[in-house]
């Protein structure tokens, strides 16, 4: 039956959502789309 | 003027620098930059000739203590959040991460762009915040810390709440909809009652744990209206919904042909589009209009017993306190002079646009500006009578007034919905009484009728339309701040301005003809150049190729002087003439040895569209009138320029009030635009309020609209796409009651299948959207 499938691959997508939702990945919908334009070499983290 | 700018700010150097920088701190940033080798930076940028220019503060450090708003956790990290004002573009977000990062200690900086919040975490023994934080200073942003729990979580977590629930009832409805599809096909094709049971069964699955889920946020909107005695559009919605699943369950239980969990769960999903988009647009606009109010919030300076000096938010100052305000600043609270004299620039909250000469012993309250000369205060008591006390007290009378105002929804649903359930009601008893119908048949029509007329395209009409038009104003930098301020703009027919600061720009200027001599202007300027009076700055900024005299000494509340030369700028007091109650406006008196004094007049210039704005608004046929508590002369004077005939002046807030509640009770419908503290109650008082973002907070706030820039454009602009908006809200109304017109009849003789349900819902939907739609073309 291809019910199920259907039914289980939707579920999957909503809770991947959903996941994506709750870590924060909406709070910046504009500054992601800027960031990627810069990319750096140097690790973001340094200790000096 | 120079064609060069400065290779920091963008900014024009004064052609009396050499060099490639306009003053010292974009130099020191400059260098800082390129030190850390993070001079890609100019490379990267595009300036955003709107937002302020990264321009260094020389005493931004001094402005405010970062410790009192950082929060140590248990592992010894310790975090801050502070709004970021300055940024351009993707740019700066890069370039304030890496020189946070590149701090000592620091484990995470990050910031958000549409928020514009920066979140700072480090290991709180390896570094003070102040250190790490002055690079970001140093290079031009400005930093104010905030308190995460106190802004925007609500209106954040109703967002987020919103948007689950429309990944759920996405998620369900188009699961639901293959399956009904299917079913559909059934209907035409063989499909046997066992199969069409088994898709029901599943279908229900699906969608009666979504609809119990996202129906929620209308359910609760429903109750709370229902307890308060009202209707609004969500109890036909939330009616509706509940009705067609119970229906649907019922047949999938008793093997029916029809079951309407499709037409339930994709209902939902519409609008919750609508609903999430309505939040998400007028929460950006909040959102900006909090953040350029934490900007303002100014520290106080606080004198201790023993002579230390503390940095304080005003709120936290108890009465009885000593403050000391410096020449320059903006006074944060309500008190008395107890040592100094100066100069107090009053014009936000009485609107006068000429300082006035304070000394000891005088009331200075919170809003105005100290100009010339340190002053210390003592605290006025805290709820007295104080003018602030008074104002807000007269702002929140004004404001019940104004809450009884419904919005056009509202309006009709309270008549939609009675109409629909009596409808409902006849359709049952009609076919028990008349139809010989048994009553489980009766009952399936009645809720027939109830889901196609369940207002999907009624309630969509509305927020769709605001969607579209605040996102268009918020692009030319006009903030809508509430939800029925584009309803009651498109009614205003009068409008009321305020004086200083609103029709003008709030800044006097030099009166280009006078008796003077270029000569002279350059004199006075050498010397205006040592005082922060609004009246000498304007003179400096009419001879901007003067410099700065020597031993200039500024005597608060009368004037400057070079005593060795025997030179004076001042007042008429200061120069020694008789003040014989000709002065027409401010003015300023220079005078030499050996020479008659000359008479230097400013007057406060109107914004350069204020002319043009008041032709409009009269072309549109709006009246315009101007309450100023301005002095007669000035006000008058104004007036007549912009050709506004109907005119007062010297009015304090309660006469702006009284005013506006005389118009009221004319029938008129009042858009008050103002700045002032003395607006604040009138702006409250009025039909729809609009507000400079260089008004003070408290106007800000009660304002409906917010818009930013120098010009006056926006008023029109603003008042153009409400009226648009109430025209095509006005056309998606009759749109979405026409469908239900063909369609009620329809449902009342039993013929709507779950099929021509969700065809007639999706296509009155649609037809309601791409109709507001037009409102994002065809800009004048």
């Amino acid at each position: 039956m291809l019910i199920p499938v259907a039914l289980g691959l939707g579920f999957a997508g909503l809770l991947a959502f959903l996941w994506a939702l709750k870590s924060g990945q909406f709070d910046d919908l504009d500054g992601a789309a800027h960031r990627i334009l810069f990319d750096d070499d140097e690790p973001p983290k340094r200790e000096v | 003027m120079s064609l060069s700018v400065c290779r920091h700010c963008g900014g024009a150097i004064p052609e009396s620098l050499a060099g490639e920088f306009c003053c010292r701190g974009c130099e020191g940033a400059f260098r800082l930059l390129q030190g850390l080798g993070l001079e890609q930076y100019y490379l990267r940028r595009s300036v955003d000739p709107k937002a302020r220019p990264l321009r260094p503060d020389e005493d931004a450090l001094q402005i405010h203590d970062f410790s009192a708003h950082v929060t140590v956790d248990d592992t010894g990290e310790a975090s801050l959040h502070l709004m970021v004002e300055g940024l351009h573009c993707g740019a700066c977000i890069w370039l304030i991460e890496s020189l946070l990062n590149k701090q000592p200690g620091v484990t995470w900086a990050r910031v958000n762009m549409t928020t514009r919040r920066l979140v700072l975490r480090w290991r709180q023994d390896a570094a003070r915040p102040g250190d790490i934080l002055a690079p970001v200073l140093a290079v031009g942003y400005r930093l104010v810390p905030y308190d995460p729990e106190r802004l925007g979580a609500e209106t954040q977590r109703q967002e987020k709440e919103l948007l689950r629930a429309l990944a759920v009832a996405g998620f369900a409805a188009s699961n639901v909809m293959l399956l009904s599809v299917s079913v559909w096909a059934g209907h035409f094709s063989y499909m046997g009652p066992h199969t069409r049971g088994l898709m029901h069964w599943v279908s229900a699955l699906v969608a009666l744990p979504a609809v119990a889920w996202c129906i929620r946020p209308f359910a609760r909107s429903a109750v709370s209206a229902l307890r308060a005695g009202r209707t609004n559009m969500d109890v036909p919605i939330s009616i509706g919904v509940t009705l067609a699943c119970l229906m649907s369950l019922w047949e999938t239980i008793h093997g029916g042909e029809y079951a309407y969990f499709d037409s339930a769960i994709t209902l939902l999903f519409f609008l919750l589009i609508g609903r999430y988009l309505d939040s998400r647009a007028r929460g950006r606009a909040r959102s900006t209009v909090e953040h350029l109010l934490a900007l303002d919030a100014v520290a106080v300076t606080v004198l201790d017993e023993d002579g230390s000096q503390r940095l304080m938010p005003p709120h936290k100052v108890a009465a009885g306190a000593k403050v000391l305000v410096a020449a320059g600043e903006r006074i944060g609270v309500d008190g008395t002079i107890v040592g100094g004299a100066s100069d107090v620039d009053t014009s936000l909250i009485t609107g006068e646009s000429v300082p006035v000469a304070v000394a000891v012993g005088a009331q200075v309250f919170a809003g105005t500006i100290n100009l010339s000369a340190p002053l210390r205060l003592v605290v006025a008591a805290v709820g007295e009578r104080t003018l602030l006390a008074e104002i807000v007290r007269m702002m929140e009378v004004a404001e019940q007034g104004r809450a009884r105002y419904v919005a056009l929804a509202d309006r009709v649903s309270r008549w939609y919905a009675p109409v629909v359930h009596l409808a409902a009601l006849l359709t049952f008893s009609g076919w028990t009484l008349f139809g010989d119908a048994p009553w489980q048949m009766a009952l399936l029509y009645a809720v027939a009728v109830l889901i196609i007329t369940c207002p999907c395209a009624l309630a969509l009409a509305v927020p769709v339309v605001q969607v579209i038009a605040s996102g268009r104003l918020l692009r030319q930098g006009i903030l809508v701040k509430s939800a029925t301020a584009l309803e009651r703009f498109a009614d205003a027919d009068t409008v009321v301005f305020d004086k200083t600061g609103t029709l003008t720009l709030g800044k006097p200027q030099l009166v280009a003809s006078g008796d003077w001599a270029e000569s002279d202007l350059v004199l006075a300027a050498s010397l205006a150049r040592a005082s922060r009076h609004p009246l000498a700055r304007a003179l400096v900024k009419a001879a901007p190729a003067s410099q700065l005299a020597d031993d200039v000494a500024e005597i608060p509340g009368m004037g400057l002087e070079i005593a060795a030369r025997g030179i004076r700028l001042g007042s008429r007091t200061f120069i020694g003439i008789a003040d014989d109650g000709a002065a027409q406006g401010p003015e300023m008196w220079l005078s030499r040895p050996g020479a008659a004094p000359l008479r230097f007049a400013f007057t406060d210039a109107p914004r350069p569209d204020a002319a043009q704005l008041v032709a409009d608004l009269k072309a549109m046929g709006l009246a315009v009138e101007l309450l100023s508590g301005d002095r007669a002369v000035t006000a008058g004077q104004v007036a007549a320029d912009l050709g506004i005939t109907e005119w007062r002046a010297g009015c304090t807030p309660g006469e702006k009030c009284a005013r506006l509640a005389e118009l009221a009770g004319m029938g008129r419908k009042v858009l008050m635009i103002g700045d002032g503290l003395n607006d604040a109650p009138a702006l409250a008082a009025a039909h729809v309020s609009m507000s400079p973002s260089s008004a003070v907070d408290i106007s800000q706030t009660v304002a409906d609209v917010v818009f930013q820039g120098e010009r006056l454009e926006p008023v029109t602009e603003t008042l153009h796409v409400a009226r648009k908006s109430r025209l095509l809200v006005r056309q998606n109304f009759i749109l979405a009651l026409g469908y239900n017109i063909f369609t009620v009849p329809l449902a009342v003789a039993g013929f709507v299948t779950p099929l021509i349900a969700a065809i007639a819902m999706s296509t009155s939907s649609l037809v309601v959207i791409g109709n507001a739609l037009r409102l994002s073309r065809g800009r004048r």
